[in-house]
């Protein structure tokens, strides 16, 4: 690494540790668990960042693998949570659905 | 001279895409609701990582590593809006949104007359 691109280097890893710990601090106080996965998700992104940022500073091929592993497979909790959400959170409608039916029909 | 310019590309960028997730971040803290923090906390998945592989191949000065952080970003606009859409419609249907920041909402006319086939 050059000496010009030392300090912006040090920059970019405190801002990005800012980040992490403002989503951290999302993530613990989230009121639903759909907060919490999507400042996981905001989490997962800056460790994407911050691993191209040492890719910047120390070229190698296995910081390119991590990367190419991690942006494939990331998304893949996201959606199993939001399923999870989904099924869970339906079953106390079907008494909202009945009582408007009862409604209609008198 | 052209190692200077290179090397101060590629520090601005990485600052740059720093500052991207810095922003989402804080949209995360500062948002009222859920689906407003969905908004914001997608931004940095697109345009930070371009900034930084930008910044990556300006620094390294070797164009061989686009040929896999291409995928890589190839896959983040694939796979993130998925993922951000399936959040938002666990959301919706979960009702941990708050209506009365909507200034529209498409979604409640077809929902009721859905609900009003069904029967």
């Amino acid at each position: 690494m050059s000496e010009t691109l030392f300090p912006f280097v040090v920059v970019a890893a405190v801002i990005m540790g800012v980040a992490a710990l403002l989503a951290l601090i999302r993530i613990v106080r989230g009121p639903t668990i759909l907060d919490r996965m999507i400042a996981s998700d905001v989490m997962f992104t800056i460790l994407l960042l911050a691993l191209g940022v040492v890719m910047a500073v120390e070229p190698a091929y296995r910081t390119l693998v991590i990367m190419l592993a991690l942006s494939v497979t990331a998304f893949l909790s996201t959606i199993a949570v939001a399923r999870y959400v989904s099924k869970q959170d339906r079953t106390p409608e079907p008494p909202v659905e009945s009582a408007d039916r009862e409604e209609d029909g008198s | 001279m052209s190692d200077l310019v290179l090397d101060i590309v590629a520090g601005v960028s990485l600052v740059l895409g720093a500052v991207f997730s810095l922003a989402a971040a804080v949209a995360l803290l500062r948002f009222p609701d859920a689906l407003s923090r969905l908004h914001a906390g997608t931004k940095p998945q697109v345009l930070g990582l371009a900034l930084i592989i930008a910044g990556i191949v300006a620094a390294t000065r070797d164009l061989t590593y686009l040929l896999m952080l291409i995928p890589v970003l190839g896959f983040q606009l694939v796979t993130q809006p998925v993922a951000s859409h399936m959040v938002g419609r666990a959301m919706y249907r979960t009702k941990n949104h708050r209506p009365d920041l909507l200034v529209v909402d498409e979604l409640a006319d077809d929902v009721a007359r859905a609900s009003r086939d069904e029967q």
